[in-house]
């Protein structure tokens, strides 16, 4: 039998009034906080984090948009004001290392906050729990994902922008006995189509969307779980799965939920 | 001596032609704005060598990718025999290069090799042109012109490639018994036993002569047809290279005028000086508000559509393609440009390059993927150009689409694009349990 265990998320601020610093911010993003899918994510990485004993808080209610849908989107105001905000916040805890479950926060952070004095150590959640897992061997039963064939979509914020392509596959070879490379991957991976504020309008018209020919040539591959690292991919590979009626067969999987299944937590 | 009286002046008219036409495009690139201040030397020249001279991004597509490096290499070398003729052209000498010895015999051999090789290349170059049927060369952006640039572009090759092979054979049939016989002929001197045996010494003559002027007379006609095609990337691909944005492609650039701006609202009393007098419009919306860089980019751009073929977008049938970005921006600077020199900065023709060339619709349908400026073997940036447009759709229309303002306010109001409160913030964390 196993046991359940309740757990409460640290909060940068009452760790501050208690004199306390930890080393970590986790950033959850927006779509982490009110997504209804991607709190499942956010809550599988609070499970990675509290087994592995990681010294870290949430802002809470103190998080607010890193801006990176306005700047997209072409309102720069908008963007630079939420920049200097965050970045405010992030003076008074005195912040130095950043890990996030949103590709596009990560690049936000690592990419565009220098420019306003922001400079930090970013993590994103892939490579965060890669580390983890090197550093602590043999925590994960790898037969517990035996079952699924996993596909893994490179989010276009985490590869190509910051040629992160490595660590989320290893964190799949690690949980999983079978990973199956989309065509195109990598460098050439063809985008969710939710980018660059496109997550929060209409496509433009054309000959179909390009979340339906990504989910595939996701399912080209035959595999049965679609892993994603992003929550705007995760959106969009899921409507793909329901556009296809594959919902049923395929599962859509972010690397945080694969490893906290394997982990047994 | 005629010879070379003859020759100086037609090399001095084509230096003047040539020097007009890059006068007139550097006068353009007066009317364009500030991009980066250039360093970082070491690290530019690292990216010259591995983007351009080892045309690393053209053998993403490995076939087509192999057949434009040979050419490219062929070009190279065969350019340094360009330059002897030259010399010898003016000065009157023979193979004035050949002081050089081994390594001169090295550049002439390859060049002979090259020649070969170039003229296979443009043969299926023309042969895929021609006779397949390939999306990339068929974009709504590429006009006529630009397909009839193609194919000139590839027969003035062609002729160049031809007339350096007769050179080279007369030129071995002529001189091999002589002592002053200068350079290794690997194909020619096969070819010249093949076509040239038994032709008498004065038709040899005659033959090399004419090749010689044939090449040299190309060359000159090439290099002043480049500044008006789409092969102009010939001169500038290299110092496009050079000059690349070297910050991470994920990154947006500020805006440095809305920073002074937004500093002042966070912070009323730091604020320093009050912002510049002349009103700064944001964004762009015309040619002359790119930035030199932009301006470099779509006069460098091959109009390959290798970035268009990746562009999700594209591929989904929207009427985005980051080519034709590059081709309208080039394309309305020709048609700006002259304006704004001869009537100053108030010239209105009733145009501009948003609407009248790239609508919004194009703009708005980008995911900001960067698959374009990765697959760019020219490391051009697109996004860079279509970001700034939307900056001035939003920032000096308020022009969004409906869908897109509602998200802007929302991050206004509640800190997040979606209309939930700030207070819910830490909802997902409420009941939460872990097996141990
Ligand atoms: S960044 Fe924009 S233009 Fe470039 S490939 Fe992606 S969607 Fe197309
Ligand atoms: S922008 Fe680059 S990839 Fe696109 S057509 Fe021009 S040269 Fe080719």
């Amino acid at each position: 039998m196993t046991e359940q265990k309740k757990i409460d998320i640290p909060i940068m601020a009452d760790l501050h009034s208690k004199g306390k610093k930890p080393e970590y911010l986790f950033w959850v993003g927006c779509a982490g906080a009110y997504d209804d899918r991607y709190k499942k994510v956010t809550r599988a990485f609070a499970k990675i984090l509290t087994y592995f004993d990681v010294d870290y808080a949430v802002l809470g209610t103190e998080e607010t948009c890193t801006g990176d849908p306005a700047r997209r989107a072409g309102n720069e105001m908008l963007f630079q004001m939420q920049a200097m905000q965050v970045i405010e916040t992030f003076k008074n805890y005195d912040i130095k290392k950043i890990i996030t479950i949103c590709p596009h926060c990560f690049n936000t952070f690592k990419n565009e906050y220098p420019d306003f004095g922001g400079n930090y150590e970013v993590i994103h959640h892939t490579r965060f729990i890669n580390q983890l897992l090197e550093a602590h061997p043999g925590k994960v039963n790898a037969d517990i994902l035996k079952k699924y064939n996993i596909a893994y979509h490179d989010p276009c914020y985490l590869g190509r922008a910051n040629g992160e392509y490595d660590a989320p596959r290893e964190v799949i070879s690690k949980v999983a006995s079978k990973t199956l490379e989309i065509d195109p991957h990598k460098s050439n991976a063809l985008c969710c189509g939710a980018g660059g504020a496109q997550m929060f309008k209409e496509a433009e018209p054309g000959d179909r969307e390009v979340y339906d020919m990504r989910t595939e040539q996701a399912l080209a591959t035959g595999a049965d779980v679609v892993a994603t690292a992003c929550p705007f991919c995760m959106t969009m590979i899921t409507d793909g799965l329901k556009l296809q009626k594959k919902e049923d067969k395929v599962k859509n999987y972010d690397i945080a939920e694969l490893v906290a299944m394997a982990l047994g937590i | 001596m005629m010879k070379q009286i003859i020759f100086a002046a037609i090399l001095l008219l084509t230096l003047i032609i040539l020097g007009y036409s890059f006068y007139r495009i550097y006068r353009f690139f007066k009317l364009t704005r500030p991009a980066f201040k250039i360093k970082d030397h070491a690290q530019r020249f690292n990216e010259l060598m591995r983007v351009a001279f080892g045309q690393s991004k053209i053998f993403r597509w490995p076939f087509t990718g192999l057949m434009h490096a040979l050419v490219f290499w062929g070009f190279l070398v065969i350019t340094i025999g360009s330059v002897e003729m030259v010399i010898d052209g003016v000065a009157g000498t023979h193979r004035a290069l050949g002081v050089l010895g081994a390594v001169y015999n090295v550049i002439i051999g390859s060049g002979d090799v090259f020649a070969v090789i170039v003229l296979l290349a443009i043969l299926i170059f023309l042969g895929r042109r021609l006779v397949m049927n390939i999306n990339r060369f068929n974009g709504i952006e590429l006009r006529k012109k630009s397909k009839q640039d193609a194919i000139l572009a590839l027969t003035l090759i062609f002729l160049l490639m031809v007339s350096l092979l007769g050179m080279n054979m007369a030129y071995v049939a002529l001189y091999e018994s002589k002592v002053w016989f200068e350079g290794v002929y690997p194909v020619s001197r096969w070819f010249s036993d093949l076509f040239l045996d038994g032709i008498p010494y004065d038709q040899l003559l005659i033959v090399h002569e004419v090749n010689w002027w044939t090449h040299i007379l190309l060359i000159f006609i090439f290099a002043n047809v480049l500044p008006y095609s789409k092969h102009f990337h010939v001169f500038t691909s290299l110092p496009n290279v050079y000059l690349s944005r070297l910050t991470p492609v994920g990154k947006m650039n500020t805006m440095e005028d809305v920073k002074t701006e937004v500093e002042m609202m966070m912070n009323p009393e730091a604020a320093q000086e009050p912002p510049a007098e002349e009103l700064a419009s944001f964004g762009v919306s015309d040619a002359e508000h790119i930035t030199w860089k932009n301006y470099l980019d779509s006069l460098s751009c091959t109009q390959c559509g290798r970035c268009t073929s990746v562009c999700p977008a594209n591929q989904t049938g929207k009427k985005l393609s980051p080519r034709k970005i590059m081709v309208d921006t080039r394309a309305r600077m020709k048609e700006r440009g002259p304006q704004l020199l001869d009537h100053g900065k108030n010239a209105d023709d009733k145009k501009m390059l948003i609407e009248d060339f790239i609508t919004a619709e194009e703009l708005w349908a980008c995911t900001t993927c960067n698959a374009c400026v990765i697959e760019c073997p020219i490391n051009i940036n697109q996004p860079e150009l279509i970001l700034e447009m939307r900056r001035y759709l939003v920032l000096e229309q308020a022009k969004a689409p409906g869908e897109l303002s509602t998200m802007l306010t929302n991050i206004e109001n509640n800190g997040a694009p979606w209309q939930y409160s700030p207070e819910d913030r830490m909802k997902w964390s409420e009941e939460l349990f872990m097996n141990v």
